[in-house]
């Protein structure tokens, strides 16, 4: 079991949270301007690492709450979580 | 030296006292220059050696694996063969798997233990048996064989089943066809086979870069030196976009752990393949008598073939509701494998933006039964430059153009 720190309410089993995808991409402020391969881009490719990785995680049985995380997709192990809007930590460089 | 396996030989080694075999595959230095490279050691990639010597007479061929052949997704997956897809060309496709299943022991002289037991998948609720029978009529006009069963025809055909469940069991369709097969035996005949025909099947060889030049593939460096190659097929599952991008490919795909358990080994007592999506319940019964229980995902991205707890427990609770007699078996033995899943849980297999580097990836948590499909087709494109008219619906352009074949889920089972 995963332990995770929410970081409005503390560190919960993983049981309470929903993973929500790769952090920090932002939708097309002009979707009309798009092109497919841009929509391809925004709605298909995403960062698919064996290392560490920026991602959003929902506190969904608890405050319901986003917040971002960064995690080692080797280990599962959580580097930091930290609330929407806060700057990423320094992710380690390997 | 004994080298094909019939009942005679048997016979021969016995009385010789088993001097007499040879290893299945040899164990090759690799060479500097080769017709074609496939990375990846597990099924899709063992396949697509085996078909390239057999059906393009291709034999300079490298198989390339980091690990040993048949040790990821190849050997953790819970081993059904089936082909109830909604889709024209994904029901096609996986119907010419199941058919080459159906011929593969005899074709590789390796008894893969192919057992066509029946799959069923049960609806639990009115919404299940409407798409139950959607899913029978699918597959019917689709041509390929499937029963629609109401609840006394389920509870006669399975016994055992929960006589009042939480949630109860209104009916489901069974394929006839389906079933399964020995994991292994399917990597390890393939590799004999290819082998056999002049395949070098390198292990404990590690693909560090691709030799690219002028947009075109021209080899790869590996932790054996480089091997040069105009031709280059990629089958790594999981690993596919580690491996993609160091061709400086992205590809739309995400990598999560699957896993799978057995219990102890009893005697047989269940002689089908049930998947009920509504307790999230995958389940048969080894040869040797373990049951084994497939898993849901674990939904965040990872590496670790490890898998949670929470999705073991559920998977659990659901076979217990299932079978209660099942409650008191014991566990022997828990895994997970890197499964690589697309949006539309369609595979991707074609050309990439890399002349001569071919991909076969994206079969998500349903890679096994299109072992010999997804071989066959990687082969041909290979060999020829053409996707395989089974294959052309499955391009990465789709993912562009928006024509996605969407399944839902590979292995029919809601993540």
């Amino acid at each position: 079991m995963l332990i995770i720190r929410c970081p409005y309410c503390g560190e919960r089993p993983e049981l309470e949270f929903a993973y929500g995808g790769q952090a920090h991409i932002a939708r097309p402020l002009q979707p009309s301007d798009q092109n497919d391969e841009d929509w391809n881009v925004y709605l298909n490719l995403r960062a698919n690492p064996k290392g560490w990785h920026s991602e959003r995680w929902r506190h969904i049985h608890g405050c319901a709450r986003f917040f971002n995380a960064v995690r080692d997709t080797r280990t599962d192990h959580f580097l930091a979580t930290y609330k929407m809007g806060e700057p990423a930590p320094e992710v380690p460089s390997t | 030296m004994t080298r094909r396996y019939s009942a005679l030989s048997l016979l021969r080694e016995g009385v010789n006292g088993q001097r007499g075999w040879e290893p299945a595959w040899r164990n090759p230095q690799a060479k500097a220059r080769y017709d074609a490279i496939v990375i990846g050691g597990g099924g899709h990639g063992l396949a697509t050696a085996y078909y390239l010597a057999k059906n393009h007479g291709l034999t300079n061929v490298a198989l390339v694996e980091r690990g040993w052949i048949g040790g990821g997704n190849t050997g953790r997956n819970t081993t059904v063969i089936r082909s109830n897809y909604f889709f024209p060309a994904s029901a096609a496709f996986y119907d010419f798997s199941v058919k080459l299943y159906e011929g593969l022991s005899k074709e590789l002289n390796y008894n893969i233990m192919f057992s066509q037991r029946g799959m069923w998948t049960l609806a639990h609720d009115r919404h299940g048996l409407e798409m139950a029978r959607r899913s029978a009529n699918a597959m019917l006009l689709n041509g390929i064989d499937a029963e629609f069963h109401d609840e006394p025809s389920v509870r006669a055909r399975i016994p055992g089943l929960n006589p009042d469940p939480r949630f109860p069991i209104l009916g489901g369709i069974n394929q006839p066809r389906g079933g399964t097969a020995r994991h292994d035996a399917v990597a390890w005949g393939y590799a004999r086979a290819a082998s056999a025909l002049g395949v070098d099947i390198i292990q404990n060889c590690e693909v560090l870069d691709f030799i690219i030049e002028g947009g075109r593939v021209r080899g790869v460096e590996t932790s054996l030196g480089a091997m040069r190659s105009d031709r280059v097929g990629m089958a790594v599952a999981g690993h596919s976009s580690v491996i993609a991008a160091k061709a400086g490919l992205r590809l739309p795909v995400s990598s999560y752990a699957l896993q799978a358990f057995v219990s102890e080994p009893v005697k047989p007592c269940l002689d089908t393949v049930i998947l009920s999506p509504a307790t999230g319940t995958y389940l048969s019964q080894s040869d040797k008598g373990e049951l084994v229980i497939g898993a849901g995902l674990d939904l965040y991205l990872s590496y670790a073939q490890r898998g949670s707890l929470p999705w073991m427990e559920r998977a659990a609770a659901g076979v217990v509701e299932l079978f209660p007699r099942f409650s008191r078996l014991r566990f022997l033995r828990q895994w997970a494998g890197i499964v690589d899943v697309v949006h539309d849980s369609t595979p991707i297999l074609g050309p990439t933006a890399v002349d001569g580097l071919f991909i076969n990836c994206g079969w998500g948590t349903g890679g096994f039964k299109a072992v010999p499909a997804g071989g066959w087709c990687l082969a041909h494109l290979m060999a020829t430059g053409e996707s395989h008219p089974l294959a052309r619906a499955f391009g990465i352009e789709r993912f562009e153009t928006g024509a996605l074949i969407d399944e839902a889920s590979a292995s029919g089972i809601a993540h």
